[in-house]
This record gives C-alpha cells, structure tokens and sequence, in this order.
C-alpha cells in the first residue's frame, strides 16, 4: 500500500473512531463502513483500527474472519451470493451455478480480472419457497432460471 | 485471574456470581447434593470447585487456574437435575440447591465422545511429541480408556510447523482449541498474538494474517507453551546441536545456570515444587559432559554493580546537575521478554530502560573474553551454553548486537525442560546424584544474585547494595529480607528514606528512595501508562519481569505451573538463599577480582559498556 494511501486510510478510520467512540463496541460498524467503501479491509486498515480502539490487530483480524461479510482480501465492486441450502439446490441451484460461472468466466470464491464481480456461496436467504435464490450486493433474486440470473448481472453491470 | 471485563461484552462473558462477604448471613451457604453426598457451599461456587474441595475428581482441559474461564472443551460436564442438557461444571456457579451426578452414565458416555472427537482433529503422533507422559491430552484419554479413533484420526500433518521463531515452535496439528493459548497471551500477558479465526468446524488458532511468530508482536516470554495441554506449542530445543558441541573434543563447552530452573527440575524428576537441587545439578552437568560449570548468580552480581552504578549516576546528574534529560525511574534491563515488549509497545520510552545486559549475555561476553584470556583457550573454540527459565532468552541470545566478544556471546540457551530431557537421555536421575559445587573462576556467588530468580528479586538485591554504597551501613531490615519485595502481588510499591549518608552521596541526603516491582507484561503495562500519564516522576527505581511470578514461573519452567507452584519455587530460592555466606552482590570477591584483574576502571566505565552494557532497538506496532 502507498504511503498517501494509509494516510488516508488512518484518517478516515480517525474520523470513524470520533463518529462511534474510542471503544470496543465500535469495532463492528467501523469495520462495516470500511468494508462498503473499500469492498475489504485490508490489513493496515485492520491494525490502525487495533491501534485506534487500543486492541491487538489479531483481534480485528479474529472478527473480520469470523462474519461472512467482512473480506480480508480485496473483493470485486458487485458481490453475487447464491443460495447453497438444500431447497434451492433442489429447485436448481446447479444450473444457476453454471450460468454465472460461464457469464463471468470465474469459479465461485473467485474475483473477475476487472475488480468488479465476486462470486460466492452463501448459507440460506430464507426463500426456501421461492428458490433458486441469489442475493446481488444487498439485492435478493428469487424464482431463478439461468437467463434471468445472467440478466440480472447484465443489469447490474 | 485477570479482567476479563474489558474484553468481552456482558453477554459473552461466563456467568458468575460474586461470592457473599458474609458466609454466615442468610443464604451465603448453599447445600446441595454431590452423588448422594450433601454438603454445603458458599453462594456462587462453581460446581468444580465444589466438586474439588470435596475431593471428587472431574476431569478438565480448558480450565487454568491462572486463566479466565472459558468453558470451551466440554470434558468437566456433570448432570444437574432438572436441567435438560449436561452443564459444564466450571463455568456453572452455584446458585440453588442443586443435585449434581459427575459420574452417571450420561456423564462419562458424554465425556468419552467429547474425548474422543478431540482425538479425532489432532494430530496424534505421541512418541514423537515433547509433551509425551506430559500432555493432559494424553492422560485424559487414558482416564477415560480410550481405545479406539472412533470419530477418526489425523494420521498425516496438515498444517505447516512454524519453525520460524528463534524461542517458539508453533504446531497446529496438534491443536485441540482449548484457548488457552488465547486467553494467557491476551488477557494474562497482554501481549495479543494469538485469537481464534473463522468460525464453526473451519475454527483455527491463528496469528494476525496467519504470519509466522518472528513476523507478529510475540515477545517470545513463553507462557502460553506452560499452558498449552497438547504439543502443539512447545520452544525450540537445541539440545541436538549442544549435545554434537559436547561430543566435539575441539570445543570447550561452559554452561551457566540460572537459579530458577534450579528450584523447579525436581518438578521433572517426580519431586514436588519447592525442592532445591543446585548441587545435584552441577554433578549432573558434569557428568552431562560440560567442561565447566557457572553460576549465573555471578553475573546477576555484577549487572546489579553495573545498574546500581548507572542509577546512581543518574541520580546524581538530575539532582545535582539538575539535567532534565535524564530518565528516571530507571526499569530494569534483565527480562529480554519485557525487553522485547517495551521495544514494541512503548519504543519512545527505551531511555528509561538501564542500558546494561542481561546477566546471561554479560556471562556470554566474560566467558569469550576474560575467562578465554586467563585459561588460554580461544574464544571461537568455546561453546557458551545458557541454562535458563526461559523461553525469551533464546532469542535475546541471537540478537544480533549481542557479539560484544567477537563472537556471539552466548551460543545456545537451554531452558528447564529442555536439560532435564537431555539428563534423562543421558541416563541419569538428577536427585539420587553427590552434591557437588560450581568451577572456578567464578565459583562463588551471592545470595542477592539467587533470588533474581523470583519477581523483586532485582529490586531487593540491588537495594542491599545501593543502601550500602550510599550510606555504609547494611539496609535496615532484619536479616536482609525485604518483606516489602517479595510476595506476588501484581504491582509492589514501597520507598526507603536515606539518612546520614556517606559524604561522596551527600545529594542523596534525606530523599526518599521509592521503588515499585512489576510481574507479567499485563502489570508492566499498567506501570508503563503510569509513567506515560507522568505519575511515576517521584519513583527511582522500578523491576519488571515479563512473566507472572519472575523468572521462576518463566516460559521453559516445568509444565504444569499455576501460582501455588510458583511459590513453592520462590520458598525454595529463598530458603536457599537464607544459606548462603555472601549475600550481597558487592561482597562477592569474584566480582571484585574481574573489576581489579580486567574492567580496572570500574562499573559504567569504557571497557564495562563495550562488554556489559547494550542498546535497544525502536520496534514498534506495526506488523509489516
């Protein structure tokens, strides 16, 4: 990381230490903020939140690992999250699988060259009666065939 | 047992109920029911102490009684009545009168399955392990007759050993996640290297990023391998390569000892803490094959000349001089744990620090050079070997700086477990052996440089000999004891008023020498906030040791440790110290020989600093 770029980045975490209190409870929705801006946090942005909140960074780092979505490493701009529970692999989850594969050339956990789409699995969204589901940045996507799911990417784009 | 207020939130932390001042008030006793045998507990005990006062065994894994609670592991489960489900026994406190069954068949039917999914992620290869015939894992596993991998076994490494760590070796294969690991370095040390990553089955013990230990703030103290009940953390042992230096007829092979591991190998050999076996010892490694053997007290001797010396100087320049750059108080150099922490923690505060060595590298830096001198051996052909409590002083021993002699000062550091192990291979049991003493040159040591060994150690020794050099007379204590350094206290204060002092110390007329003595990096960082909020400017002089207890409850300690074996270790040094004809560093006629024959100039001067004295180096937070 450039110099200019941790300086920036240590202030922005400042900035969100003055916003939520100088106190362990903070750490959750700092580390929410700067995974939306950034799309992850990376590991100086998790150790000027340790030094900041005067905690140990393998604190953070024990956090960040823990929920689903908080990324350690950098993720594209749109993150797709397919349903991976048993009724949606029932009502064909497979063929989605396939569709957004061959739509975005990646495997799933994986990133596009151009930063932009993430591919992951996710546990369920709960549409277990509506399935295939896949959830696109914060958008949910029911009832699934796989030109709607590779429609949907288009319109994101 | 430390706060663990701080760290976790309300609702993560274990349930506990304060106990009542008054047991005799209404309600401060409960009875309750322990398999048919009613007896009565004060309010909030938890079922495990219950259970252990009254002599019923239950088994534990995760449980230390220097730790927080955690309730992880599961194995210490009992039925309570009329709860539905089988409930940890140390984290459940006593809060009604309860029926409790530690041994129906629910019980150990849910002990042997906890057990046995344990085995089922570890990596048992138990021959092949340091914690062989010392492993809780083992030994629960053969209480509760284990005889089959029912849930599976790992039978080929999947992790990588990280080997990277001059002190530490960190093995993940034979994790069993108990956290304990988490909750000394956390919460014990403050210290902050290791926390759980992931989540569920993919749960992992882990550094930040998954560095190496060299790469991350680890301060190498140890700790967290005298509580690990697996082998999965263990130091890194250079027995093989001493043992070749041994068999090399061309090499002149020294140990020093330190007095900590002298007080606690017993512990390896089946004896109970609190037996010394200083004389025993010196046969042993001897018999080992070690061309000579030194006391470390010696040099403990001379860093407290040297620090006593530099604190005076510093005394002198901010009183008479009124120079306002000098720091005081000044803390203490000999723990390359604490060394290492303040390095990282507190790097704009190093000048704090004494700038003189630790007594194993001065040792180092006196063998290679005037011991080598008067024997006429040459230096290259020495083999310096360390015989230490310690895990930190393996890598204080590699630090670069430390080649005073023009060779590395000291070769190899050995800790407690480690000599025992190579006694043991050499097929000899340490307690049966003759007594015998230390080899000349530096046979002779005072009992001001035994008791560094447990925490205010340095404090007292150095104030025996302060007080002597300032006023001429001996401290005004009975019998030399300092009652107010010694005790386990985690933060110790106290001052002695000088009076009617010598005329060279005028300057020193009527101050009131106060001191403090830290123990566990966790106390050194409430004295260091101390220092940074300016609440320590009328303090002169403070020690800090990096583990809880001092050296004594140090990293390469015999496993198990808890306080009461501390103190029986510390009961052991001092009542061998009580013994002993010097017990005052200046009065040590050694001491005063190489200050005569080789550093003429005396403490704090030219030569001494080239040898006795170092630098620190700014490390920072910062992990790259």
């Amino acid at each position: 990381m450039l110099v200019y770029e941790k300086n920036s980045l240590s202030e922005e975490i400042e900035l969100l230490i003055e916003r939520f209190g100088k106190d362990r409870v903070a750490l959750l929705p700092i580390l929410q903020i700067i995974e939306k801006r950034h799309n992850y946090i990376s590991e100086f942005a998790q150790q000027e939140v340790a030094r900041l909140l005067d905690i140990h960074p393998v604190e953070v780092y024990s956090v960040v690992s823990f929920y689903n979505f908080l990324h350690r490493y950098p993720q594209g701009k749109n993150i797709v999250r397919l349903c991976k529970t048993i009724s949606c692999d029932m009502a064909g989850k497979q063929e989605i699988e396939k569709a957004l594969k061959r739509e975005l050339g990646i495997n799933f956990d994986e990133t596009t060259r151009d930063k932009k789409w993430t591919l992951e699995y996710t546990s369920c969204l709960g549409m277990c009666d509506q399935g295939p589901a896949m959830l696109v940045n914060d958008k949910i996507y029911t009832k699934l065939d796989p030109e709607t799911a590779v429609k949907i990417l288009n319109d994101t784009k | 047992m430390p706060d663990t207020i701080k760290r976790a939130p309300i609702s993560q932390q274990p349930f506990k109920v304060e106990k009542p001042l008054d047991l005799n008030a209404i309600g401060g006793m409960i009875s309750i029911q322990i398999n048919e045998k009613k007896v009565s507990v004060p309010l909030g005990t938890t079922i495990l102490e219950a259970c252990r006062d009254n002599h019923i065994h239950i088994p534990t894994l995760c449980h230390h009684p220097d730790l927080c609670i955690a309730g992880v592991c599961r194995v210490c489960v009992v039925e309570v009545d009329g709860m539905r489900t089988l409930q940890a026994s140390c984290s459940f406190p006593i809060t009604a009168s309860i029926k409790i069954k530690t041994s129906s068949e629910l019980v150990r039917k849910a002990r042997r399955n906890i057990i046995d999914l344990l085995l089922s992620e570890h990596h048992g290869e138990c021959y092949a392990c340091v914690k062989n015939k010392n492993c809780e894992l083992q030994t629960l596993s053969k209480e509760y007759g284990v005889d089959n991998m029912r849930f599976g076994h790992v039978k080929e490494p999947v992790y990588e050993v990280d080997f990277s760590s001059t002190s530490l070796v960190r093995d993940m294969n034979k994790c069993v996640l108990c956290r304990r690991c988490i909750r000394t370095c956390i919460d014990l040390q403050e210290v902050g290297v290791l926390e759980a990553i992931n989540r569920g089955d993919k749960t992992q013990i882990s550094t930040f990023y998954d560095k190496p230990l060299q790469d991350v703030i680890c301060i190498n103290c140890g700790q967290c391998l005298n509580r690990c009940p697996t082998g999965a953390l263990y130091s890194n042992d250079p027995s093989d390569e001493i043992w070749r230096a041994i068999d090399d007829p061309q090499k002149h092979v020294v140990i020093q000892t330190a007095p900590s591991p002298r007080a606690a190998i017993g512990e390896e050999f089946g004896y109970a803490p609190g037996h010394s076996f200083t004389p025993e010892l010196n046969t042993a490694l001897k018999r080992i094959g070690f061309d000579r053997v030194f006391d470390t007290n010696f040099t403990a001797d001379l860093t407290i000349l040297e620090e006593g010396t530099e604190l005076l100087t510093r005394l002198k320049k901010a009183i008479v001089d009124k120079d306002t750059t000098v720091k005081l108080p000044q803390f203490t150099s000999c723990s390359p744990g604490w060394i290492k922490f303040i390095e990282h923690f507190y790097p704009e505060h190093l000048d704090y620090l004494s700038t003189a060595k630790s007594p194993q590298q001065m040792f180092g830096a006196i063998i290679k050079t005037f011991y080598a001198q008067e024997q006429g051996i040459d230096p290259k052909d020495i083999v310096s070997v360390s015989l230490m409590p310690c895990s930190a002083k393996k890598f204080e021993c590699n630090r670069p700086e430390m080649d005073a002699s023009g060779f590395r000062d000291v070769d190899y550091g050995l800790t407690t477990r480690e000599l025992a192990k190579m006694i043991r291979e050499a097929g000899i049991f340490l307690p049966e052996l003759p007594k015998s003493g230390f080899d000349e040159p530096f046979g002779e040591a005072s009992g001001a440089g035994l008791i560094f060994g447990a925490t205010g150690g340095v404090m007292e020794a150095a104030l025996r000999t302060v007080y002597e050099l300032v006023t001429g007379r001996e401290v005004p204590f009975e019998n030399l004891r300092i009652e107010a350094c010694r005790g386990f206290e985690g933060i110790k204060e106290a001052s002695v008023k000088l009076e009617n002092v010598l005329p060279a110390y005028s300057f020193l007329e009527g101050v009131n020498f106060k001191f403090m003595v830290a123990h566990g990096t966790a106390n050194a960082k409430q004295v260091m906030e101390l220092l940074r909020e300016g609440k320590l400017s009328d303090v002169h002089f403070v020690e800090i040791m990096a583990c809880p207890g001092g050296c004594l409850g140090g990293g390469g300690q015999p496993i198990p440790t808890s306080e009461e074996i501390r103190k029986q270790r510390a009961k052991a040094i001092y009542a061998e110290e009580e013994g002993l004809p010097i017990r005052k560093s200046h009065e040590n006629p050694h001491v005063k020989y190489i200050y005569e024959k080789f550093i003429p100039e005396g403490p704090c001067s030219e030569l001494s600093h080239k040898l006795l004295h170092t630098h620190y180096k700014k490390r920072g937070r910062y992990i790259i």
